[in-house]
């Protein structure tokens, strides 16, 4: 996936990491290698963005971001935006019985040791504002018990490029990287539930 | 490049540097006192580079130096989402100021940001219709833009002024940053020593009279010492010292105020990694326009 690559060296990266900026804590929680799901709370385009500029080079190639289906392959060149720069896991907002299980792209992601990127909030939100989570996350997990769920907060990105506004304006953006959740066997809501509260806690300091 | 003099003088200051590095860590191996060394570290070798680029690249160095403090005090003061854009105009405000300290324009370079940013970056807002927190959020703009863009952009234009005996702008600005540090230095190492009665205690309780007092008269006497960095006779170093010596200190606290009003005590904690520049270029924040005033006044 060389353009991804090169995508993230000369446009990504350099906007992310000199222009904004990031300071991060926890670096040391951030997965090496797959399978691994890492989530976060989400209020901009460049939370996406941040989070795969934590990743080595080398790890980027195995790090794959879940966008909603409707939203990013909704015309031929946003497809080929999304597979291409992105290597992009598409995900059905409100998939049919016909095509199979919703969730089979990112298993077969997890399947293949990659890294698996997911907003649980499903979609960005006021800046600086958290949604209640989706349960979605808590499937995979029961799903994948031994796949290691990472929780991050971000503070920032929604200042500098919130929902609806095409203009970015540097800020420095926090990113606070918790240690990984396991399933405990708890019901679906409760660990979506336990999972938000981490992710609150881990914004507050 | 640099005239031999000031070359000499960087090797002289690394000196000094090194063995001090070595003594805090044999000796004195406290966190504080590391992280203190190694950021000086970091400023030489950031301004021997900045004053060793030809004068374009200098002013670009110069410019990210202005951006990355502007960006930091940005995201510790608090905004609304609508104080983005004018935000954005401030940022835009940077290449300008440095494109006219290139070019030596004196006249828009000194009136760029005082006049016509002021006028211009309340308008912006006007435009934006958000009448909440108009006056706070153009105060808070305005200063930033005041302080770390046109205060440190003196930094760039004090570069490409004409050499006077041999001496020219490179060698100033190794001669007021060299002064500058040593003051922060000074300061620190007399309070150490001696210091008793605090100075501030509600904005800077670390800070002590007689620290200020020794560094007042230590930088005054090193002023003198390295005045062949300048074009000044014995009794213009010593009130170019003076100078420094006084502005720094109250640069330095002028940034505590913020930090106090926002309430974190050191911006480099807050932002670890990125942050800390504010903290770094607190004091030039201060001595750069002055100091630069003062050899304007006497010499150009």
């Amino acid at each position: 996936m060389w353009i991804k690559k090169l995508f993230f060296i000369f446009l990504v990266r350099p906007l992310v990491l000199i222009v904004a900026g990031v300071s991060l804590k926890g670096k040391e929680n951030l997965p090496i290698t797959g399978p691994a799901i890492l989530i976060a709370n989400h209020n901009s385009h460049l939370d996406t963005m941040v989070m795969m500029s934590l990743f080595s080079l080398k790890t980027l190639e195995k790090v794959r971001p879940i966008g909603a289906e409707d939203y990013f392959c909704n015309k031929p060149y946003k497809t080929w935006l999304s597979k291409n720069l992105l290597d992009l896991i598409p995900l059905k907002r409100k998939p049919t019985k016909e095509e199979g299980h919703p969730f089979s792209g990112i298993y077969n992601a997890l399947d293949n040791q990659e890294i698996v990127l997911l907003f649980p909030e499903g979609s960005r939100g006021d800046p600086e504002v958290m949604k209640p989570f989706k349960t979605g996350i808590a499937h995979m997990a029961e799903a994948y018990p031994d796949v290691p769920v990472i929780p991050l907060a971000i503070h920032g990105a929604g200042k500098a490029l919130p929902k609806g506004e095409a203009l970015f304006v540097p800020f420095i953006i926090d990113v606070h990287v918790g240690e990984a959740v396991l399933h405990k066997g708890e019901s679906k809501a409760e660990y979506t539930k336990n999972l938000y509260s981490i992710v609150e806690s881990l914004e507050k300091c | 490049m640099l005239e031999s003099n000031s070359m000499i003088t960087l090797v002289v200051l690394m000196a000094i540097l090194a063995l001090a590095t070595a003594i805090i860590y044999v000796k004195y191996p406290t966190q504080e006192l590391k992280d203190r060394v190694n950021s000086w570290w970091y400023i030489l070798g950031f301004f021997s580079l900045g004053i060793m680029l030809n004068s374009t690249l200098a002013m670009f160095f110069f410019a990210f130096l202005s951006f990355l403090a502007l960006k930091e005090y940005f995201t510790l003061i608090p905004s609304r989402l609508t104080d983005r854009r004018v935000m954005f105009y401030a940022y835009l405000a940077i290449p300008i100021q440095y494109y006219f300290a290139g070019i030596s324009w004196y006249g828009m370079f000194i009136i760029w940001i005082p006049v016509y940013l002021f006028l211009l970056l309340p308008f912006r807002q006007v435009l934006i219709g958000e009448t909440k927190g108009f006056l706070e959020n153009t105060a808070r703009v305005q200063w930033g833009l005041m302080m770390f863009v046109f205060g440190l952009s003196h930094l760039a234009y004090m570069l490409t002024l004409e050499p006077i005996d041999g001496v020219g702008g490179k060698e100033l600005v190794l001669y007021l940053v060299l002064l500058t540090a040593f003051n922060d230095v000074l300061q620190y190492l007399w309070g150490k020593s001696f210091g008793k009665h605090k100075i501030i205690p509600k904005v800077s309780p670390n800070k002590t009279v007689e620290g200020f007092v020794g560094a007042f008269f230590t930088i005054s006497i090193l002023a003198v010492l390295f005045s062949y960095l300048t074009p000044f006779n014995w009794y213009e170093a010593l009130g170019a010292g003076m100078l420094i010596s006084v502005a720094g200190f109250v640069g330095d606290v002028v940034i505590s105020m913020i930090k106090r009003d926002i309430g974190v005590k050191d911006s480099g904690n807050l932002i670890p990694g990125h942050g800390g520049v504010l903290d770094r270029v607190d004091s030039l924040v201060y001595t750069a326009p002055l100091f630069f005033h003062y050899v304007h006044y006497l010499y150009y």
